[in-house]
C-alpha cells in the first residue's frame, strides 16, 4: 500500500525528538481523528534552521511525512521552509495512497506552526504565513488525562 | 518468506487440508448440475444435502431449515430486509445494537431509509447488551431482534438465551449474526429460541464464498436472490456445490474438536493477555473478560496509533488488526469501541489478535517481545506520550 520511500521513513525516521529551549514549536492535529504533530525548530540568527526534530502520533503515512518534512526543511531559511508544501512532501515520498494524503497536509501545518511560534517570539515577518488554525496547544492535551 | 505468525483469525481462517480434500472431487469429478435430472449431478445433489444436515445437526434445526447463501454478509442482508418486508403489515420496528458488523448495521441503514424505524441499543463497558434496555425498546410495532451471537472485534458474547427469551415471550422474531460464534461455541436454536441464524464457513477453516441462514420453519420469509428454483424457491442460483461441500466438512471438525480447541485457545489467550498486561503499562483489555470467544485477544495501547502498530508487527511477521480510523478507512476508529466507551485516541491504539489452536505458547512469548519493542518505540516519538511524562514530572 505504501512506496519504499515511505516505509523506509516509516522504518527509520529521521529527526524523533525533542529541542529543549526550541526556538520554535508547533502541534497539530488532535487524538480525535487520530493523528498529532509536534515540530521543534532551531533557528539561528541568520533565521537558518539549523536543527529540526519531531514527534508524531499517527499512521504510517504521517510518521512517514514528518520524518520527511523535517529533512526537507532542515539547513534551509525560514522563508525557503515555507516552500515545503504538502505536494513536495507528498512527491519526496513517491506519493501517498489517496486517502492518506491528508496526512501530508499535517507535515505542512506542523512546520508552519513551529515557524509562527518563532516568528510570534522573535517579532519577525515570515512572508505567507498565516497563525495556524489547528494548533492544538498543551493545556488542550493535558485535559484529554 | 519470512516467518508467520497468523494472529486474524476473526478476519478469516486457513482452510483445512482435509477440507479441500473433501472439495476437490466436486470441481473435476462430480462437477454435476444439482438441479439436472441425471443420475451423474445426483451424486452433487446429495453431497449438498449431507452437508446441509451435518450443518442442520450442529445446531439441533431441521434439515430443510437451512439455507445456503454467498457468505455471512448476504445472510444478514437476506434475514433483515426479507423479514422487512414480510411483516412489514404488523409493523416498522426493529431492535438491533450499536456493535453489529456492518452488515447488519448498514442494512438497518438502508431499511431506515425505506421507512423503518430501527433502534440501536447500548452496550456496557464490558460490550453486552443491557437486557433490561432491549425489554423497553419493544413496541407494539417491534417486528425483529437482531443482535449478533459474538462481537467480532472484541470477542463479548451477548446474553442470547436471554434476548431469545425476551422475543419469544413478545412474539417477535429474533436473528443473530453468528458469523464469529458459530462453530466455535454450542448453539441450539431451539434452546436459545432463535428464528435467524447467519454464519459464514471461512470463519471456521472452511472455504469462502459459503454462508447460510438458518430460517425456523414457519418464519414467513421472501426471496432474497430471485431466479431459478434452488433451496426451496428461496434462494436462486446454482449451488456452490464445492463450497457448501467444504462447509459441511470444515463443521464436522469444528463440532467435533470444539471442547478440545476452545481449552487450547483459552488457555493461549490467557497467556498472552496476561503477559502482556503485566509487562505494557498504560494498556488495557477491551471486551469481556468471562463471556468472551476462546480465540479474542483485544487491547488498547494508550498514546499511540494502530495502523503503524500493525505495519511494525508485520515487519515481524505477525498478522493482526485494528480498529483504527486508518484500518477502518474513514476518519473514526471502530464503533463497537467507541460503543464500549473508550475515547478516541485509546480507540485509535487498539489491536486485535485473534488465535487458532494450532498457535504455540513460543509463538505468544514472540508476540508479546514484539509488541514491547513496538509500543515502546511508538511511544518514544508520540506527543501525547511527551506530554503525559512531563505532566507526571510536574
Amino acid at each position: 500500500m505504501y512506496t519504499e520511500k515511505v516505509m523506509d521513513h516509516f522504518e527509520h525516521p529521521r529527526n524523533v525528538g525533542e529541542i529543549e529551549n526550541a526556538s520554535g514549536m508547533g502541534t497539530v492535529g488532535n487524538a480525535k481523528c487520530g493523528d498529532i504533530m509536534r515540530i521543534y525548530l532551531d533557528i539561528d540568527d541568520n533565521q537558518i534552521i539549523q536543527d529540526v526534530k519531531f514527534k508524531t502520533f499517527g499512521c504510517g503515512a504521517a510518521v512517514a511525512t514528518s520524518s520527511m518534512a523535517t529533512e526537507m526543511v532542515k539547513g534551509k531559511s525560514v522563508q525557503e521552509a515555507m516552500e515545503v508544501t504538502n505536494k513536495a512532501v507528498c512527491e519526496a515520498l513517491d506519493g501517498l495512497p489517496p486517502v492518506k494524503v491528508h496526512c501530508s497536509l499535517l507535515a505542512e501545518e506542523a512546520i508552519h506552526a513551529a515557524l509562527w511560534d518563532y516568528a510570534t517570539k522573535h517579532d519577525i515577518k515570515i512572508e505567507g504565513l498565516e497563525k495556524p488554525k489547528s494548533d492544538i496547544g498543551e493545556e488542550e492535551v493535558e485535559e484529554e488525562y | 518468506m519470512k516467518q508467520l505468525i497468523y494472529l486474524d483469525n476473526a478476519a478469516t481462517t486457513k482452510t483445512r487440508p482435509e477440507v479441500v480434500e473433501a472439495m476437490l472431487p466436486y470441481f473435476t469429478e462430480y462437477y454435476g448440475n444439482p438441479s439436472s435430472v441425471y443420475e451423474f449431478s445426483g451424486i452433487s445433489k446429495k453431497a449438498v444435502q449431507d452437508s446441509r444436515e451435518i450443518i442442520a445437526g450442529s445446531l439441533g434445526a431441521k434439515t430443510n431449515e437451512i439455507y445456503f447463501t454467498a457468505g455471512g454478509s448476504e445472510s444478514d442482508n437476506w434475514a433483515l430486509i426479507a423479514t422487512a418486508e414480510a411483516y412489514a403489515d404488523k409493523g416498522k420496528h426493529i431492535i438491533t445494537s450499536k456493535i453489529e458488523h456492518h452488515a447488519v448495521l448498514h442494512t438497518c441503514e438502508y431499511l431506515e431509509k425505506r421507512g423503518f424505524d430501527i433502534t440501536y441499543l447500548n452496550v456496557d463497558e464490558n460490550g453486552s447488551i443491557k437486557l433490561d434496555e432491549l425489554k423497553k425498546a419493544i413496541r407494539p410495532d417491534t417486528i425483529l431482534i437482531s443482535i449478533m451471537f459474538a462481537n467480532n472485534e472484541i470477542g463479548t458474547i451477548e446474553p442470547i438465551k436471554e434476548i431469545g427469551e425476551i422475543a419469544k415471550e413478545h412474539k417477535i422474531l429474533f436473528h443473530t449474526d453468528a458469523v464469529q460464534a458459530f462453530g466455535h461455541v454450542p448453539i441450539n436454536v431451539d434452546e436459545y429460541h432463535i428464528d435467524m441464524l447467519s454464519a459464514s464457513g471461512h470463519k471456521i477453516n472452511g472455504p469462502k464464498g459459503i454462508g447460510f441462514l438458518y430460517i425456523r420453519t414457519g418464519v414467513k420469509s421472501r426471496s432474497f436472490i430471485h431466479g431459478g428454483g434452488q433451496e426451496r424457491k428461496r434462494r436462486a442460483g446454482t449451488e456452490n456445490v464445492t463450497g457448501i461441500v467444504g462447509f459441511g466438512k470444515a463443521v464436522e471438525l469444528a463440532v467435533a474438536g470444539m471442547e478440545e480447541r476452545t481449552r487450547k485457545e483459552t488457555e493461549l489467550r490467557e497467556y498472552l493477555m496476561e503477559r502482556v498486561m503485566k509487562e505494557v503499562p498504560y494498556t488495557r483489555i477491551n471486551g469481556s473478560r468471562k463471556s468472551r470467544l476462546s480465540n479474542n485477544v483485544n487491547f488498547a495501547f494508550q498514546f499511540i496509533e494502530g495502523e503503524s502498530l500493525l505495519i511494525m508487527l508485520d515487519m515481524k511477521g505477525i498478522c493482526g488488526s485494528s480498529g483504527s480510523a486508518c484500518t477502518s478507512g474513514s476518519l473514526d476508529p471502530s464503533h463497537v469501541l467507541l460503543a464500549i466507551g473508550l475515547p478516541h485516541e485509546i480507540a485509535h491504539g487498539s489491536l486485535r489478535l485473534t488465535l487458532d489452536e494450532v498457535n504455540t505458547r513460543e509463538e505468544m512469548d514472540y508476540v508479546v517481545e514484539a509488541i514491547k519493542e513496538i509500543v515502546a518505540k511508538l511511544r518514544s516519538m508520540s506527543p501525547l506520550y511527551e506530554d503525559y511524562i512531563r505532566h507526571q514530572g510536574n
